[in-house]
């Protein structure tokens, strides 16, 4: 029987995070000050940098600041900032969860913020600690799945192994998101088939097309050059290794960062900007997906490696698959599953049902090797985002 | 009787091209498709060789998916990879000097 911490708007979370927040790159070391002193405790810093306004990055905060893993939040702003704190707090009290504002330029500089900030984390955190859990099923979880530093592996082991996981918790009622359409050239006719519905179709044909366009116009795909030093040649190379990610079940919807699915399914998550080309590179490295998966309500995230990312994530548990026996023989500390042993004789099921059965462990309270490690990484930039279309959430 | 080569794997009977399952050094023999051939550089697992000879322009495919067009006549065995292949939709970047 799994529990979880219930929250006001009837979603129930697998950690109960103190969040500390910074509005801009200015309060970003008060921030990490602050939560420092609370080491090995479950405060995670995560923020935004940017001084100018956005409507994705403004709604990115809300949906982060209302996770269901977050119990609490601590926003640290400078005072200057465009960021509109005035709404984010208002956002987070109308969920029921304590929250403070401290501005830096307010109380008088670095010191007596970090000071008014701990006296707010002292107050909050032992209650958070001692929260009471409650019963939770399958079907109240959302698992994410990103892959990163892939290699010629992750597409034969990691990636397929985490899609039967998928298929076996869609099965059972939970929410399951994949994403990095850019990651899906090449793929799109193929996984259009997989919708629910025909309008459904066409527009995760329409995301993948959309991602190239972008790439195209910024010049370079989604591809590093780790990526080739690992045999990966191609992009669609690449892509035909990331969609094995998805399982094999039906496709029931499609998001976009901050969009919570509203009932179980399989869902693709696009990531890629609407309208012009502008801000750059869609996500500039993996943890950026992680914190769009984290938005629209992820408990943990699935990332699986070839090369050997080392990265967690703030507020969700994120397990490590590694794709590839050899790096896994030099970095198994930093691994929770092994799935390069399909390349030695396991059979990819035994990997599936090793990956399933550590996800309810985590959201039991087990840990993950990147949480014992301290791994707390947290970005996001701009971007700019259309509602979704009628046709991405058919009805049920 | 020749033994298997299980250091490489064809993923679907229509692939040109074959997978290291393991990491094999330089000059190091493998048999691809019944021909024996000395490996042109150290190659990790995840790696691709040309399962036949295959020639400018066509289709390279692995799990029976198109991944790339060979930029030149690859021959069979040798390593199929970012300089005989290039991607339909868009360029691959590599900077490393590592070898």
């Amino acid at each position: 029987m799994l529990t979880g911490y219930p929250r006001s708007d009837g979603r129930k979370g697998i950690r109960n995070v103190l969040v500390i927040a910074y509005l801009v790159e200015c309060a970003h070391h008060v921030a990490r000050e602050i939560a420092l002193d609370y080491r090995g405790r479950e405060v995670h810093v995560i923020g935004f940098p940017g001084c100018f306004p956005n409507a994705y990055s403004q709604r990115m905060m809300e949906a982060l600041c209302t996770h269901p893993n977050v119990g609490g939040v601590l926003l640290i702003s400078l005072g200057c900032e465009s960021f509109n704190k005035y709404q984010l707090s208002r956002v987070v009290e109308a969920s029921g969860r304590p929250v403070a504002t401290v501005t830096i330029q307010g109380v008088g500089g670095t010191r007596k913020a970090m000071a008014a900030g701990r006296a707010f984390v002292d107050e909050h955190l032992p209650r958070l600690e001692q929260s009471e859990r409650v019963a939770m099923g399958v079907e109240d979880l959302v698992i994410g799945t990103v892959c990163g530093g892939s290699d010629g592996t992750s597409g034969l082991t990691g990636n397929p192994a985490a899609g039967l996981s998928f298929d076996r918790l869609v099965a059972e009622g939970a929410a399951c998101i994949f994403e990095e359409t850019g990651e899906l050239i090449g793929c799109e006719h193929v996984m259009a088939e997989r919708a629910v519905a025909p309008g459904l179709a066409e527009e995760l044909r329409g995301a993948v097309e959309k991602a190239a366009r972008y790439y195209a116009t910024l010049g370079y795909g989604s591809f590093a050059s780790g990526n080739a030093d690992g045999g990966l040649t191609t992009i669609e190379e690449k892509s035909l290794g990331a969609y094995a990610k998805s399982g094999s079940g039906p496709i029931h919807g499609m998001l976009k960062p901050g969009d919570v699915p509203p009932r179980g399914g399989l869902y693709l998550l696009d990531v890629i900007p609407d309208g012009e080309v502008r801000f750059g590179f869609p996500n500039i490295n993996d943890n950026a997906e992680i914190a769009e998966l984290m938005a629209c309500g992820c408990h943990m995230t699935y990332f699986i490696t070839g090369r050997g990312s080392v990265v967690g994530s703030a507020i969700s548990p994120v397990i490590k698959i590694a794709a590839n026996p050899e790096m896994y023989a030099r970095m198994s500390e930093d691994m929770d599953v092994n799935a390069g042993r399909v390349l030695q004789g396991t059979p990819l099921a035994e990997v599936g049902t090793e990956i399933y059965a550590l996800t309810l462990a985590v959201a039991g309270g087990h840990r993950t090797v990147s949480e014992d490690l301290g791994h707390q990484e947290f970005i996001m930039g701009y971007k700019t985002f259309e509602p979704l279309g009628p046709a991405c959430l058919p009805a049920a | 009787m020749p033994t298997p080569e299980t250091r490489l794997i064809r993923l679907a009977d229509a692939d040109n091209v074959v997978l290291l399952t393991t990491s094999i050094a330089r000059g190091e023999v493998v048999t691809v498709e019944g021909l024996d051939v000395a490996l042109e550089a150290d190659l990790t697992l995840g790696h691709k060789l040309a399962a036949r000879d295959i020639a400018a322009g066509e289709t390279i495919t692995k799990y029976a998916f198109p991944i790339g067009v060979a930029t030149v006549d690859i021959p069979k065995g040798a390593h199929v990879h970012v300089q005989n292949v290039r991607s339909n939709h868009t360029a691959s970047y590599v900077v490393s000097e590592d070898g």
